[in-house]
């Protein structure tokens, strides 16, 4: 168990802040957003969302070590099961939709409209 | 002025059994009601009627047999008992019960025996229409006499409402019997409208009773000490004790009783309404419905002498309805019009008689009128049905020297007499002339006198000018517009072929005409009409000793014993003779002086439309006197454009405010709900874009939304900071 202060980081990472972290994790976020948003294919959709979802983790798991509470590692940890989980959920779900339209692109699956 | 009334017996019980007539009239509603369920097509409709109705007719018999001078209650079940506090008036109850007096049965014997006749004469004329329109007819017919029943025979004003009610509504869907036919349709809708005015008077009139006497059966309220010190008051002269609630109360009930039958100004109904079936017309339009409001006024007698004004008020309707009638059926071309202006001239008749206090009179009028009424609406009847529904006076003639018309023409001419009131040999003059005697005793009503004796006049002379013109004279007719259905009918009676079966061409225009329709050969009524008109014939001269001898015989002992009695010594001119009768005593000098004028009105139409008439269509004296009079005549033809001015009064003032009201609705109203209606779709197709089914676009919305909530929860923090 390392002792550590709160507010800094370990050794090889030392001078690293938590505004780097927040700037890694906000790019990687906005990443997955602008790829979400532009592209049609919903593999690299389905991407860019876990993109965006591991900002949020790595967001969390600054966090918690900057405050030293591993309430945010622990979350993290049920968050990537849940991701595993639901990953494989999501592409079976693209591969159907794939059957059914013979298609990846998301402005096949409109008809949910008013 | 010297006041006795006989209500003040006590009220006994009456036998169970006069439930039975009611109950006999409905039997009859609901056999009728079963055979047009199982379709019965013969003529077993009409002979349940006569049966159940016959029965009824004995039972009024008995009733009168059995009669023993005193009002008598009897109750089936207790209809109302409603009570909304302890004090007087807060207390409503009502049974459902017959009161039976001698004015009761006086009343029962007629429309009881009227209604088995006219249904046996209905058995024959109505059986073109075999089938559900005949079990139609003859349930109405029989709801009819059980309605007029629970009116005639009901124990309190609510019995006599829903009596009421239920005749006009079957008045209103037997006119309406021919309901293909647009005009009997209209006929139907006016008289059902133009009776629910009349409708509302009475039924304020019985409320009014009700809050001023506490009570609505007639035993109560005729007994009652209320009216009774009322009638002492009024027996001294003191009208100005009399609350003028209690005055309103027989005003209101006129309004009903005009309604009902058929006075100025609501008599305009009852000319129409000769659109349903002659038998109606001759049961429900001539002989007892419309003579209700008679009844009604004889029956609530007590209630109109407390009045200083309904008594007049009744008079000088009656007396200027007769008049009018009168005058307007002079120039009319349908019999049976003519005939229903008649009425509503002799049901004016019977209003004066009240008005001018001999009830006597008037229930004698309403006796001998409703036989020799029904008797000339039947040979109507029978010329309409040998003619393919033929009534126009230019176009029948000479009916009485044809094969098989002899019954139906002595027949008429009977009735036609009695109409007049020729001199001593009918009835109709009997009866009349107690009317007429007393319009000229009483000082205050003499005019009245005077307009029912020129009326006499004018009723002789159009009553004959229809006997002239279709019963004697040169043969001719031209058939009607039935002509179709007629001949149907032909084949289901072959018997009526024998004598029948005489065409009698009078006139070569004929021919073309006949040729048409294809050989028309007009069929003389068979055995059931024939009886019922022979029945009927003798029974009016049978009233003759009935309404004849003294006060009016034994139709004035029937009154004498019921409400309606009211006997004013003759103090004001029975002995000492009229002021308006150049001090002659009208009792003794009006047998006389009607006489002279009813012969005179014959005398006239014979002069216009006999003497020298070759042709049905035209009788040149009268045509020549049609040319001096001008416009007279086109005025009474056209009835005084009294439906005109209706029309110009009231019902175009409400026809363009409900086109007001029509507006309003649409535009407003309307255009209110609808916007509330248009409004959220409105919003709904703006807001619907939004939702365009693009995740992307969903995602963009999304993180702006995010952007912005960041931004804002940012700038907020520094300025608190």
């Amino acid at each position: 168990m390392l002792e550590l202060a709160q507010g800094a980081f370990p050794e090889p990472l030392a001078g690293v802040t938590l505004a780097h972290y927040l700037v890694l994790s906000g790019a990687m976020f906005t990443l997955g957003l602008v790829g979400f948003i532009t592209r049609r294919n919903l593999i690299i959709m389905f991407l860019c969302t876990e993109l965006m979802f591991q900002a949020a983790g790595l967001a969390l798991i600054a966090f918690s070590r900057y405050h030293l509470n591993l309430d945010g590692q622990t979350f993290v940890i049920f968050v990537l099961t849940v991701a595993a989980a639901e990953a494989a959920l999501a592409l079976a779900l693209v591969v159907l939709l794939f059957r059914r339209r013979e298609s990846l692109s998301s402005e096949d699956w409109s008809d949910l409209k008013g | 002025m010297l006041l006795t009334l006989a209500s003040d017996a006590p009220a006994g019980a009456a036998p169970w059994w006069v439930m039975l007539i009611p109950a006999l009239a409905m039997l009859g509603v609901v056999l009728c009601t079963l055979f047009a369920i199982m379709g019965v097509k013969s003529k077993l409709p009409a002979y349940a009627t006569v049966g159940c109705l016959g029965l009824a007719c004995a039972l009024a018999f008995a009733m009168l047999l059995g009669y023993e001078d005193a009002s008598g209650v009897v109750k089936a079940w207790q209809w109302f008992d409603i009570s909304w506090g302890e004090g007087h008036g807060q207390t409503f109850s009502a049974i459902f019960g017959f009161y039976i007096d001698r004015l009761t049965i006086l009343w029962m014997l007629f429309v009881t025996s009227l209604g088995t006749l006219i249904g046996l004469y209905a058995s024959e004329y109505m059986s073109h229409d075999q089938g559900p329109g005949y079990c139609r007819f003859f349930m109405a017919f029989n709801l009819f006499v059980f309605s007029m029943s629970c009116l005639v025979m009901g124990a309190n004003m609510l019995m006599l409402y829903l009596g009421w009610e239920g005749v006009g509504l079957c008045s209103y869907l037997l006119i309406g019997y021919f309901y293909k036919k647009p005009s009997a349709v209209a006929a139907g809708k006016k008289a059902f409208i133009v009776n629910r005015i009349g409708d509302l008077g009475l039924a304020l009139g019985v409320y009014l009773t009700f809050v001023h006497f506490g009570t609505i059966e007639y035993a109560e309220l005729f007994a009652g000490d209320k009216l009774q010190g009322y009638l002492s008051d009024v027996a001294h002269g003191h009208f100005e004790h009399i609350p003028m609630t209690a005055q309103m109360i027989p005003l209101l009930l006129t309004v009903g009783a005009i309604g009902k039958s058929a006075q100025l100004p609501l008599y305009v109904w009852l000319p129409d309404a000769m659109e349903g079936p002659t038998p109606v017309s001759a049961l429900i339009h001539a002989a007892t419905m419309v003579t209700a409001g008679v009844y009604l006024i004889a029956r609530a007698y007590p209630l109109f002498q407390v009045s200083q004004f309904a008594l007049p008020a009744v008079a000088w309707i009656g007396a200027l309805t007769a008049f009018l009638a009168a005058t307007i059926g002079m120039a009319q071309f349908d019999i049976k019009r003519i005939m229903a202006y008649s009425t509503v001239s002799q049901l004016g008749y019977m209003f004066a008689g009240l008005g001018v206090m001999t009830s006597i009179g008037a229930a004698a009028h309403v006796f001998t009128h409703a036989f020799f009424k029904a008797l000339l609406f039947l040979c109507c009847g029978a010329v309409m049905h040998g003619f393919a529904g033929q009534l126009d006076l230019r176009k029948l003639s000479g009916l009485a020297k044809m094969k098989g018309w002899g019954i139906v023409s002595i027949t008429m001419l009977i009735g036609c007499l009695n109409l007049v009131g020729f001199p001593v040999i009918t009835s109709g003059y009997w009866s009349k002339d107690i009317i007429l005697a007393e319009a000229f005793v009483r000082p205050s009503t003499g005019l009245v006198g005077w307009l029912l004796l020129i009326t006499a006049g004018l009723t002789a002379y159009y009553t004959f000018r229809v006997f002239f013109r279709v019963f004697v004279g040169p043969v001719e007719y031209h058939p009607g517009e039935e002509l179709h259905a007629h001949d149907d009918h032909a084949h289901g009676h072959a018997h009526d072929h024998g004598h029948g079966n005489v065409p009698a061409h009078g006139h070569a225009p004929n021919d073309a005409h006949d040729e048409a329709h294809g050989h028309f050969h007009p069929h003389a009524p068979g055995w059931a009409i024939n009886t019922v008109l022979l029945i009927l014939a003798i029974l009016t001269f049978v009233a003759i000793p009935l309404v004849a001898l003294s006060h009016g015989g034994w139709v004035g002992e029937m009154v004498h014993g019921s409400t309606a009695h009211f006997e004013a010594a003759h103090a004001e001119g029975g002995s000492h003779g009229s002021v308006w009768l150049a001090g002659l005593d009208p009792h003794k000098v009006m047998y006389y002086i009607s006489g002279v004028v009813g012969v005179l009105g014959i005398v006239v139409a014979w002069a216009l439309h006999y003497r020298g008439r070759r042709e049905a269509a035209h009788a040149p004296a009268a045509d020549a006197f049609k040319q001096a009079i001008g416009a007279v005549q086109r005025w009474a033809e056209h009835k005084w454009y009294v439906d005109e001015l209706y029309d110009f009064l009231f019902r175009n003032p409400l026809w363009v405010l409900s086109q007001v009201f029509r507006y309003v609705d649409m535009l407003l109203v309307d255009g209110l709900v609808n916007t509330a209606g248009w409004l959220p779709s409105a919003l709904g197709g703006r807001l619907r874009r939004g939702q365009h089914g693009l995740l992307q676009g969903y995602a963009g919305s999304m993180a702006g939304g995010l952007a912005l909530f960041v931004v804002v929860v940012l700038l907020l923090v520094s300025k608190s900071a």
